[in-house]
């Protein structure tokens, strides 16, 4: 169910928000690896953090635009290498695009502009099948076919 | 043919759900145009010049009667009464008001077929061979695996948005009928030691810039196709530009980095992918194989074929291609009637051709990239009915691969971002070379309305690209191109020319043509023989 977190943030994650103000990528490589959450921007390279994904507790991507998909496979590499911590869509992120970024590993969702709440409801109840394995739980079709 | 069980269905119908929800959003003023558009794009849903236009998509451009039939009935309901099949074997309404796009996709849906993916900067429908699964010379039927493909990339949630849109075409023949080269991934499957894989060209295209893609891995088994996929997909989300439309195809990206260092990448993630589990199981396959199964063609059907009308005869030998299974043949049916818009089709013509193919082609029909249709599985005891009937309809035009048998896109008459008109230009040349056609032979012109070369001039033996110049319809040509397996990309003849100009510079050069042909020789061969020279001096002498 989605569980607002404070008054902008969409998260479907039950653990606690976590506080920490998000650092850059630079930042991070270079002097903060003690930090705990990180802000990805489009173009960076999420597989720069995965010998940190244990300490890390939110990474945030950038959308900065609805049509730069750049954010949807960063969410896929972090999730491929194993990171749980919260994983933060940010930007313009509309009610069309947000079950796709589900399916990437995103739980939590920071838009510029409202959401509402019965347009996201059914954007996300909509399709009861999907076709390929992503990086949420949904079964592909063909696993349903054939077991 | 593919058949849609629950799955497939429940999918299909979520998705008219989903678009009718947001065409009530943006008819409410809830979504602006700019968050609509891409909405309604990878529905196929554009607005061109006079109106919306919707392109429904035909996988791999194999239909049956049925839905062949709705097609027609969509033309009469909500159209003016004819469609337009594309150079992406699909099918293109013209004047499609936005309110009726939910009911149009609804009546779609109760016959397995859908809009998805038609536009937008996603992975769009695949393209195959329109001789699948009937032609000599292919080592196994593409759909399957083309199918496959569909599958996974319908609402691939990594890649729906892509820095530009993302075509990918199967084959399974050396001989290629479907510009498979030309194509941001080109698959050809070959066998080897018994095993059936894909061959895998990834960055080709047309565009502005044409490329020509380049062998990126020799062998992709099916067990591992899937992963390989996304593993060139993830790579090119991750590091195609998005600073410029115009360079933000795959192409660009294998040509900037290199198709060595791209292969490398492709390979690292690859392995990465692989582990994931996300290649469906064997058992997939076979299940969309089986419903591939050869039709139950009469074996005892006869081979020899009565030739006494003539004008059936130059039918038969233009149109009429061999068929893997003794007794049968391939047909094409002509949309490029002397004088007619290139890939137009009334809803009457429509209903013909699903007629025909539910009586004499085993429920079969297919597009071609070249803007015709296919009958693919004829007994020849019944190609003399079959060019009759067609004859009535206006459909039995003997031009295929001809000069007459012209793509064209739909240029200034429709398209928001052409620089001149096409289709007059396709009719006048049609007209004009219409007596001498077959003396000239194969011969491949394709014009284009703009850069963006929807028309594949850049694969044209004889290539048209028209441009605005100082507010005028200007027209360059173009030899030596081909979307085929000798794949080459057309240079430009020197200074273009205004209409009438360009028929006049065409003719010269099939003039020359023929005044230098050796035996056998098509216009491409003795160009791609004597070279630009002795045209140029023809043309601009």
């Amino acid at each position: 169910m989605v569980e607002s977190a404070t008054e902008t943030t969409l998260r479907f994650r039950d653990d606690e928000p976590h506080d920490e103000p998000a650092v850059t990528l630079d930042a991070f490589l270079a002097e903060q690896t003690n930090a705990t959450a990180v802000r990805l921007e489009a173009g960076e390279d999420a597989r720069a953090l995965l010998p940190y994904l244990d300490r890390l507790a939110l990474v945030e991507v950038s959308f900065p635009t609805f049509r730069d998909g750049r954010g949807y496979s960063a969410g896929r590499v972090l999730r491929e290498a194993g990171y749980t911590g919260e994983l933060r869509a940010q930007g313009d992120v509309l009610v069309d695009q947000l079950p796709l970024m589900r399916r990437c590993g995103f739980d939590s969702f920071a838009p510029q502009a409202e959401i509402d709440g019965e347009a996201l409801r059914r954007s996300l109840d909509r399709y009861d099948f999907r076709y390929q394995a992503a990086a949420d739980a949904a079964v592909p079709v063909w696993k349903l076919r054939h077991g | 043919m593919y058949k849609y069980d629950q799955y497939d269905q429940s999918i299909v119908d979520a998705r008219v759900d989903e678009f009718r929800d947001q065409v009530t959003r943006r008819l409410a003023g809830q979504l602006t145009e700019d968050q609509f558009k891409p909405l309604r794009l990878m529905n196929g849903l554009y607005l061109q010049l006079h109106a919306y236009m919707l392109r429904v998509a035909i996988p791999y451009g194999t239909l049956d009667s049925r839905q062949m039939r709705t097609l027609a009935s969509i033309a009469r309901d909500y159209d003016r009464d004819y469609g337009h099949f594309t150079t992406r074997q699909n099918l293109q309404f013209n004047w499609i008001k936005l309110e009726d796009t939910p009911d149009i996709l609804a009546r779609l849906a109760t016959v397995e077929m859908h809009a998805i993916q038609t536009s937008g900067n996603c992975i769009r429908n695949i393209s195959s061979d329109q001789f699948a699964g009937a032609a000599a010379d292919e080592v196994a039927d593409p759909r399957p695996w083309a199918e496959l493909i569909r599958q996974w990339s319908t609402f691939h949630p990594e890649f729906s948005y892509l820095p530009r849109k993302f075509k990918i075409a199967v084959i399974a023949s050396d001989e290629d009928r479907a510009a498979m080269r030309l194509h941001d991934i080109g698959i050809q499957l070959v066998e080897r030691d018994g095993e059936l894989g894909g061959r895998i060209y990834v960055g080709g295209g047309m565009g502005r810039t044409p490329m020509i893609a380049p062998l990126i891995r020799d062998f992709v088994t099916a067990d591992d196709l899937m992963s390989y996929l996304e593993a060139a997909l993830r790579v090119y989300n991750r590091y195609g530009r998005r600073d410029n439309m115009y360079k933000a195809r795959i192409k660009i990206l294998v040509h900037e980095i290199g198709a060595d260092e791209y292969r490398r990448q492709v390979e690292e993630e690859f392995l990465a992918v692989k582990a994931l589990g996300i290649d469906p199981p064997a058992a997939e396959l076979a299940r969309i194989t089986a419903m591939f199964a050869p039709p139950a063609f009469d074996t005892d059907a006869p081979d020899a074929v009565d030739r006494s009308d003539p004008d059936f005869a130059v039918w038969l030998d233009q149109n009429v291609r061999a068929h893997k299974q003794l007794g049968h043949a391939i047909v094409t049916i002509s949309l490029k009637p002397v004088g007619g818009i290139p890939g137009d089709a009334s809803s009457a013509q429509i209903d013909l051709v699903a007629d025909l193919a539910e009586r004499y082609s085993f429920d079969e029909l297919r597009v071609t990239h070249a803007q015709n249709l296919v009958l693919p599985h004829v007994r020849k005891a019944d190609l003399y009915t079959i060019w009759q009937q067609l004859t009535d309809a206006g459909l039995a035009e003997a031009n295929l691969d001809l000069v007459t048998d012209i793509i064209a896109c739909p240029g200034l008459d429709y398209c928001s971002l052409a620089n001149a008109r096409s289709i007059p230009l396709a009719q006048k040349i049609a007209v004009r070379f219409a007596d001498r056609s077959r003396d000239l032979g194969e011969l491949k012109l394709k014009i284009s309305g703009c850069i963006n070369a929807c028309g594949h001039h850049h694969a044209g033996h004889i290539g048209i690209l028209g441009v605005d110049k100082k507010g005028t319809e200007n027209y360059q040509l173009s030899f030596g191109g081909s979307g085929a397996e000798d794949v080459s990309l057309a240079k430009i003849t020197g200074p273009g020319f205004d209409e009438d100009g360009v028929v006049e510079a065409i003719e010269r050069a099939t003039d020359t043509y023929v005044a230098l042909r050796e035996e056998g020789e098509r216009f491409l061969d003795t160009y791609r023989r004597v070279g630009m020279q002795p045209f140029k001096d023809a043309i601009y002498g």
